[in-house]
């Protein structure tokens, strides 16, 4: 809605206090055996990407893997589009990092910017987070079966939502899932929400019948029994809570959908210094750290570096454009 | 009462010296860097929430209340002082509140700013003592239907703020609804007036807007106009409220209360609308109808304690429900978490001593705000004292630092800069600003609820009288609209009284 938090970062703040006025000049003066590395994040502080970077950062810092110093800065906006702009405009700047995910791959289209995500150098995929399909506790959909039947049957009488706008995960996986089952994706009726406190609030009130996100921040609603999970989106099922909800290729639909995040390096960056930045994050993903930060924050390990990430950024911007094309949106 | 005796012992269990001085210096930290311009509560928590750290749960509680409740007092003092809100919800404050500040009365404003907020923010902590479990329960039946009738009530009720000069009125909210187009389309992802920047395809920042209006449009204006009218000293006048002052805010304090609590415990009610409506409300009932406009103090005190009621009233979601529906309570979700708390359903039953601490810290915080703020309010005011192109020069600087630090763009400068020129503009022209402010934040909300309803019922028109409170809202905009000249023509008298009043307002 409005001004939220998305617009300021911790940064600003730093800065309004006047105690990092020299944080702006960042990247100007950096000699040749500088070892010190800047993490850009697209979001806002608390954001998916934020926790995900800063854990990344946090390892390496703690493991000393870099041999210098880390500065992390949220760059907002455009659901990642102008720090990915950024990012290509920092062409062959081999101190930069960027953390990013599927929902930056997303933005590039939405935004119709002139790049795409396979422009820029690819580093490694650290995470990724399965998707869930949530209903109320009273829904009538008592598996995804019936909510299949009830889409196929009159896709135009049931309201989904989800966490982001379109273009994004939460917009991308009913689309896909759609798809999959038959469903025109230009015609479900999807309304996005400001992330998952206004969806919950959503699916409380019986506003809309179905949630397609992530399944962390319902944790609360799916214990006591408020929210009901009928299937979540990963190639396995999730532990804890969920542990019995079935996954959808359990449930018959050839889906699997994941939001993921990784990290990219601006573009024409040498292949030397390329190594030793995938390099850097295999050492922090062998870590001990890194695998207790994963359990913490429920995040499923999925590590690939290099030209196999680049492989699968290709797939993924494919996947994501023949998504968006069938809504109709691009 | 059950409820009342729990709150008596985490009252207990909070008070102590220790705890107390906690509290003060949450209170001082949060005001100061709630003063600094572009920080508004929730960036102040966000920053200063490091601090607690290493706390146990109560003094770390403590600290945190009177940060978050000095950040929301610090973001009035810059709205009346110098005319830099630090995020929306304060806007309305500035309207008012500077210009009794430019009368000398800066102190009576930053007074009943701080008592408003005091009464409001106590009033709507013990509303979320007894009423959250019963009121969020009804809150999440409230949907786009009901936000949009409410939405387009206030656009409705903007019209009694357009000012003598309809015409004008009018040019200005319709510049502030086409500002409020910038940005990407929700549903489907296509730029609107975004020039081809990536830059403006976020919604603009509604405090960029506000501050760039306000105060870069009136430095501006006064440096245009330094040399050719004399050096005016602001008067210091009276320290304190004095007795007419109280008289004029008590109502204005309870009323603002009563709009702002339900707006914050509905989730998705926004802190603007209720200090919109509350603005409104101050100046239908006034009995100084002339002085709107020129610093009347029911416009300060109604829009301040709607915005601390709506505030205390975000816990009922937050606390009942686990939702953040504002940028403060997800931080606040963010510091529960840290110490093991997990806002929902089970809440209350699970961890009931963790919640009334909360509760009784959030008491303590804003006692002490008002024990620490209200003598400084004199020592604030005296800041204007300071000579204008010094003052102005200062003010300058800190609406360009806060512009910048939002997002460390250098764009967001320009757009300052753009902002002030209009609002230098606007002021050349005899064009108000409050519309424009008000299209700005009121436009994409009604946008958003409107598109919202309308997906879900795949376009039927039918739906936007689907909720009760939806149609009793719309009821209300037919007797607001058709009911005064119905009156007056059954009366017989075509003569409309208020229009030699209106003239003066003209700016």
């Amino acid at each position: 809605m409005i001004p939220d938090l998305s617009r300021r970062t911790f940064l600003a703040g730093a800065l309004g206090l006047g105690a990092a006025a020299a944080a702006s000049g960042c990247g100007v003066t950096r000699g040749e055996d500088n070892r010190d590395l800047s993490m850009w994040i697209p979001n806002s502080p608390g954001g998916g990407y934020d926790q995900t970077g800063r854990a990344a950062v946090g390892v390496m810092e703690a493991d000393d893997v870099t041999g210098g110093s880390f500065e992390v800065t949220n760059i907002l906006g455009a659901g990642g589009s102008v720090a990915l702009t950024r990012l290509m405009g920092a062409s062959g700047d081999e101190h930069t990092l960027m953390t990013m995910g599927l929902g930056v791959v997303g933005s590039a289209y939405s935004f119709g910017l002139p790049f795409k995500v396979t422009d820029a150098t690819p580093i490694a995929q650290l995470i990724e987070d399965q998707e869930g399909v949530l209903v109320p506790a009273d829904s009538p959909y008592e598996t995804i079966d019936d909510l299949v039947a009830a889409w196929k049957a009159s896709p135009r009488s049931v309201a989904i939502g989800g966490g982001s706008s379109p273009g994004g995960p939460d917009h991308l996986f009913p689309m896909q899932l759609a798809s999959t089952v038959g469903v025109s994706p230009s015609d479900v009726l999807y309304v996005p929400y400001d992330g998952g406190g206004p969806l919950t609030t959503a699916l409380l009130g019986n506003k809309i019948q179905v949630g397609f996100s992530g399944l962390g921040e319902f944790e609360g609603q799916l214990k006591s029994g408020d929210l009901r999970a009928l299937a979540v989106s990963g190639e396995e099922r999730l532990d804890g809570l969920v542990a019995d909800v079935p996954t959808l290729t359990e449930a018959g639909i050839d889906l699997t959908f994941a939001n993921w995040r990784g990290v990219l390096a601006p573009p024409d960056i040498s292949d030397e210094r390329r190594g030793e930045l995938v390099a850097y994050l295999q050492e922090m993903h062998d870590s001990q750290q890194w695998q207790e930060a994963l359990v913490t924050n429920g995040w499923t390990d999925k590590f690939i570096t290099g030209d196999e990430y680049g492989q699968f950024l290709e797939e993924q911007d494919q996947r994501v454009a023949t998504t968006l094309e069938e809504v109709g949106l691009l | 009462m059950d409820s009342l005796s729990l709150l008596g012992d985490g009252l207990a269990s909070a008070i102590s010296p220790e705890n107390l001085l906690y509290a003060a210096i949450g209170v001082l930290l949060g005001t100061f860097v709630g003063v600094l311009p572009g920080i508004g509560p929730a960036m102040a928590v966000a920053l200063l929430l490091p601090v607690t750290a290493g706390l146990e749960a109560t003094q770390a509680f403590i600290m945190f209340a009177g940060i978050y409740y000095g950040g929301m007092y610090g973001g009035s003092t810059t709205s009346i002082l110098l005319n830099t809100p630090g995020e929306s919800a304060s806007v309305m404050t500035a309207i008012e509140g500077n210009k009794m500040a430019k009368k000398g009365r800066a102190a009576q404003a930053l007074a009943t700013a701080a008592v408003g907020s005091f009464i409001a923010g106590t009033l709507g902590t013990l509303g979320v003592v007894f009423f959250a479990p019963a009121l969020a329960s009804i809150a999440v039946d409230i949907g786009a239907p009901s936000y949009f009738a409410i939405a387009l009530m206030s656009v409705v009720l903007v019209t009694a703020v357009l000012g003598a000069s309809k015409l004008r009125g009018f040019i200005a909210l319709f510049l502030g609804l086409t500002i409020g187009l910038v940005g990407l389309d929700l549903n489907t992802g296509q730029p609107r007036l975004d020039l081809g920047m990536t830059q403006l395809a976020d919604p603009l920042n509604v405090v960029v807007v506000a501050v760039g209006i306000f105060a870069l449009g009136e430095a501006l204006w006064v440096a245009a106009h330094l040399r050719r009218t004399p050096l005016q000293i602001t008067p210091v006048g009276q320290p304190f409220l004095g007795r007419d002052d109280w008289r004029r805010s008590w109502g204005p304090w309870l009323r603002g209360t009563a709009l702002g609590f339900p707006f914050g415990a509905i989730p998705a009610g926004g802190a603007e609308t209720p200090t919109f409506l509350s603005y409104i409300a101050e100046k239908k009932l006034t009995k100084h109808p002339e002085e709107f406009g020129h610093g009347a103090i029911e416009g300060v005190a109604g829009p301040e304690a709607a915005n601390n009621a709506s505030a205390a009233g975000t816990l009922v979601p937050l606390l009942a429900l686990g939702l953040p529906v504002t940028a403060t309570a997800s931080i606040m979700l963010a510091a529960f978490r840290s110490y093991g708390i997990v806002p929902g359903p089970q809440l209350m039953d699970e961890q009931p001593d963790l919640v009334w601490t909360l509760l009784a810290s959030l008491l303590i915080g804003n006692t002490l705000l008002l024990i620490i703020n209200l003598p400084l309010a004199p020592a604030w005011a005296r800041l204007l004292r300071i000579p204008r192109p010094q003052l102005y020069a200062g003010i300058l600087f800190f609406a360009t630092l806060g512009a910048y630090a939002t997002n460390v763009d250098p764009f967001d400068i320009l757009l300052l800069l753009v902002f002030g020129l209009l609002g230098l503009a606007m002021r050349r022209f005899g064009i108000p600003v409050l519309p424009l402010i008000l299209g700005v934040i009121l436009g994409p909300l009604m946008e958003m609820k409107l598109r919202e309803a309308l997906t879900i019922s795949d376009g039927s028109p039918s739906a936007l009288v689907s909720e009760p409170l939806a149609v009793v809202v719309y009821v209300f905009i037919v007797l607001a609209v058709a009911g005064p000249p119905l009156v007056r023509r059954l009366r017989g008298g075509g003569s409309d009284r208020n229009t030699p009043e209106r003239e003066k307002e003209l700016v």
